[in-house]
């Protein structure tokens, strides 16, 4: 059997009222902070994968986006490195393509039966904009999703798949775009999107023999909202009974990781022996059959998943945040200049520090600190340390100061203190926080962000975070 | 090993108003600081053997050319020191040991630092270990990174925000006070606790009052031996002792089980210069402090750590005026950096000027009664990472 082993999802801790953006307008939207982007929160959701999972077993990690930080360089390995895998894998990024999760699991897949790979990560994230003022930008909401896939223990297999590439421009970007473009959506819908999927749909049913009535839920990842009214009628599905919920009004449409994040949500609420539809949609149509397998209720558990990560939500009724976050609206620099330039050197030199966190243990005194020290701070053995994850710890706020000083999306940027459970200290800025719920001693995780773009470079690394969910 | 006490005499010193000095350059501070200190010391900057100049930033200058330039010396070892925020007394201690180890006769230290032609309203951060890197630390504000102190203090000795905050004031409000005397620093006016405790915040906790100014200055001593002290004037002072520590430690993290409400290097720098001046009761023995209060909660944490009041027990001495001129310890009599802005090369040497002033009966309204043994420290870095560098000079018995 080849499928799903384990799921994972991320959505931003901050929604948009949509109020905020005209009043009336209902709902509201996951957002990123400014410190998050599609190699974040890409992360955020294959670590809530990677749960209980052996992480020295992956073989590949795909990673799939529309909206990949950078041109040219792969953000698969920059996941794989957070994640602290092994370096003797394979990574792809499946970018350009509203499909380019779907088109993952396939590559993955294709890869697993082949043998060349026994558990795959394929991770899509994304931050699709629309521009101020039009409906794109009122449906649109950010977020992760991880599938690990493959052929031992699967929570969900999957069956059967059909595929349809389709050359037509409904929604794109040029290279230098910032926001969606589309053509008008009569021509989308009426002449491109229906058909497509219904045909798709159909050509697979007929090479597995079921019909639509065999599926407890459909999982359909509209590219608009005016599809929801049409598209049960044209796939024979049962609109309130079938139709997974597309979480419209919660987090919005979440571009390329929009169908891997329908899906989680549809596995936490499946049982054992339900067979799930999962049509995705860009540039063509991919089509899955899925069945939920006997092992789903024990082997995710302690996953936010999707359910615990909507319900963990802060709002931000301020319009001009959600622009300021955005680089939309900028301010007059910030009065004090930024100290330092990043080099790709030294990035490459602390990459184990930096991405999968590693602080140090001593072998002699077992002192465990961050950043890594070649003499040991306790016992001043020299070269006697062993590596030491800590962005998976947990850890409490020692002390914590407010600086009103720097950018103003940020202020006050919150520098905290923080102690690791199991040992070791670190100085890390804060994150997702409001100031005055900020108390010494309260209960505090690792977030991958990025700390600046400066230099040239998306520079990541690790911050802290009140304890979510 | 016989140490420094006693073994080198200040002759003279100068010190240049600090302030937002627009108009001066940095060469200009140097010629003003150490032409008063050669005029102080009615010897001819001719006579001068070595010289040793401390600048922090990249803003004011490499090497010890700049100091050269400025007084056109004829081609003597002029060496550029660094040393965070303990710049000016590094300056200090390598031209008294220089003297000490026989090696010259006079030489020159000098502080300078030109804050004001970055454009910027802070001192510039830096981004970690140095200007490259993978920029992994937090670009912690200076402000931020003592703050990190305020938020523990408070919680350690069981302060509310508003009783902690009233503290920190009531130091602002004395150095405030000190600084309105004194014709030489960059603010010279009286400020209220209301005025202090309901200030913007720059880093919470810490309000504008809490944060010492951005400055231009400089200042300079000229250094000799005991003997040639004699004969150019009665009342030299004599160094008593020096206290410099590094501290290895990281941003309060390395080692992981730093309290934050004290300073290590400093108790150390502390214990370093007493035992070589012969101190045993600081409170007792000392006269004047010059502590480097580049925020008022470090103030707090200094006088803790040398000894000067007991741990926790800075509030109830603030409160009881212990630090004040007219008290039993006066602490920043000059007004501090609060007052004087922090041109980090000359900081050092103008704290030595303070005890130059008051231990020679020439400090005006701010004289302390029969001063005889000054303390100038300097603490730069960050709060269980950085440097702290002391010294103590002592009136000729």
């Amino acid at each position: 059997m080849v499928g799903i082993t384990s799921y994972g999802a991320y959505v931003p801790l901050w929604r948009l009222s949509r109020e905020a953006i005209m009043k009336g307008l209902r709902g509201e939207k996951a957002i990123r902070n400014f410190d998050e982007d599609s190699t974040t929160m890409a992360v955020a959701a294959a670590i809530d994968c990677l749960k209980g999972q052996k992480r020295e077993a992956i073989d590949a990690v795909f990673f799939a986006s529309t909206t990949a930080p950078y041109k040219e360089k792969q953000i698969a390995t920059t996941i794989a490195a957070a994640c602290d895998l092994r370096r003797d894998i394979t990574t792809a990024d499946f970018t350009n393509s509203l499909r380019s999760a779907t088109s993952a699991i396939k590559a993955a897949l294709d890869a697993i039966k082949a043998g060349s790979a026994k558990e795959v990560l394929v991770v899509a994230a994304d931050c699709r904009m629309g521009a101020p003022g039009t409906e794109f930008e009122q449906i649109y909401g950010d977020g992760a999703a991880a599938l690990l896939l493959g052929e031992k223990d699967c929570i969900a297999s999957i069956d059967a798949w059909h595929s349809i590439s389709n050359e037509a421009h409904d929604y794109w970007r040029l290279d230098g775009d910032t926001f969606v473009r589309s053509w008008e959506d009569r021509f989308i819908f009426n002449a491109v999107y229906y058909d497509i999927v219904a045909q798709n749909v159909a050509a697979l049913l007929k090479k597995v023999n079921l019909t639509p009535k065999d599926f407890a839920k459909a999982i359909i990842p509209v590219p608009s909202p005016r599809a929801l009214a049409d598209i049960p009628k044209k796939l024979g599905i049962d609109p309130k009974a079938q139709l997974q919920n597309p979480l419209l009004d919660t987090m919005g449409i979440t571009g390329a990781a929009y169908a891997f994040m329908l899906l989680v949500a549809a596995l936490e609420e499946a049982k054992a022996g339900d067979r799930l539809l999962l049509n995705n949609y860009g540039n063509g149509s991919d089509s899955l059959v899925i069945t939920v397998t006997d092992k789903i209720s024990k082997k995710v558990e302690g996953r936010r998943g999707m359910k615990t990560h909507l319900a963990s939500k802060k709002i931000v009724d301020d319009y001009r945040t959600y622009l300021q976050w955005r680089g939309l609206l900028t301010f007059e620099a910030t009065p004090t200049p930024p100290g330092g330039h990043i080099s790709a050197a030294a990035l490459y030199r602390d990459r184990s520090q930096i991405y999968p966190l590693h602080g140090q243990k001593c072998k002699v005194c077992s002192d465990i600190h961050f950043p890594p020290q070649r003499v040991c701070p306790k016992c001043t053995a020299k070269d006697q340390s062993e590596e030491w994850r800590l962005s998976d710890r947990k850890g409490t706020l020692f002390t914590f100061a407010a600086d009103y000083l720097c950018q103003r999306r940020e202020a006050p940027r919150v520098t905290a203190i923080i102690d690791f459970e199991g040992g070791g200290r670190m100085a890390t800025m804060m994150t997702d926080r409001v100031l005055e719920e900020i108390k010494i001693g309260m209960p505090v995780e690792m977030s991958f962000r990025k700390l600046a773009t400066q230099d040239g470079f998306h520079n990541y690394f690790w911050k802290s975070i009140p304890l979510r969910g | 090993m016989p140490g420094i006490r006693d073994r080198v005499a200040v002759v003279g010193m100068g010190c240049t108003r600090f302030g937002e000095l627009f108009d001066k350059s940095d060469q200009d501070l140097m010629v003003e600081s150490c032409y008063a200190a050669s005029e102080d010391a009615k010897l001819d900057l001719k006579e001068i053997k070595a010289a040793w100049l401390g600048i922090q930033g990249a803003e004011t200058g490499f090497s010890g050319c700049k100091l050269a330039r400025a007084l056109k010396t004829d081609y003597i070892p002029v060496t550029r020191v660094e040393n965070y925020c303990a710049t000016g007394i590094e300056a200090f201690r390598n031209a008294a040991y220089a003297v000490a180890a026989g090696i010259y006769d006079i030489a020159l230290a000098c502080g300078a630092e030109k804050l004001k032609d970055t454009g910027a309203a802070g001192v510039t951060q830096m981004g970690g270990e140095g200007q490259f890197g993978s920029w992994v630390w937090a670009p912690v504000i200076a402000p931020a990174r003592f703050a990190l102190t305020a938020t523990r203090y408070f919680h350690t000795y069981g302060l509310t925000p508003q009783e902690g905050k009233r503290m920190l004031a009531m130091i602002a409000v004395k150095n405030h006070h000190n600084g309105s005397l004194n014709p030489r620093a960059h603010f010279q006016r009286d400020i209220t606790i209301e005025q202090a405790v309901n200030a913007p915040m720059i880093a919470w906790p810490l309000g504008l009052f809490d944060c010492c100014g951005v400055s231009d200055g400089s200042a300079a001593a000229i250094i000799t031996t005991p003997e040639i002290a004699k004969r150019i004037r009665d009342d030299y002072l004599l160094v008593k002792g020096f206290g410099v520590c590094a501290d290895g430690g990281t941003f309060g993290v390395i080692p992981s089980d730093y309290d934050y409400v004290h300073i290590e290097a400093i108790v150390r720098s502390g214990k370093m210069a007493y035992e070589e001046a012969g101190i045993k009761n600081p409170r007792k023995e000392i006269d004047v402090a010059e502590v480097h209060d580049c925020f008022t909660i470090t103030e707090a944490v200094i006088c803790e750590d040398l000894g000067f009041t007991e741990r926790g027990k800075y509030k109830q001495d603030i409160e009881a005026g212990t630090f004040n001129i007219e008290g039993e310890l006066a602490v920043n009599s000059d007004g501090g950096l609060k007052c004087f802005g922090h041109p980090v090369g000359a900081t050092g040497l103008r704290m030595v000027f303070e005890s130059w002033l008051q231990l020679r009966g020439q400090a005006g309204a701010r004289q302390i009664k029969n001063a005889r043994i000054g303390v100038s420290q300097n603490y730069g870095g960050l709060p269980g990472g950085g440097i702290s560098g002391m010294v103590i000079v002592g009136a000729r018995d």
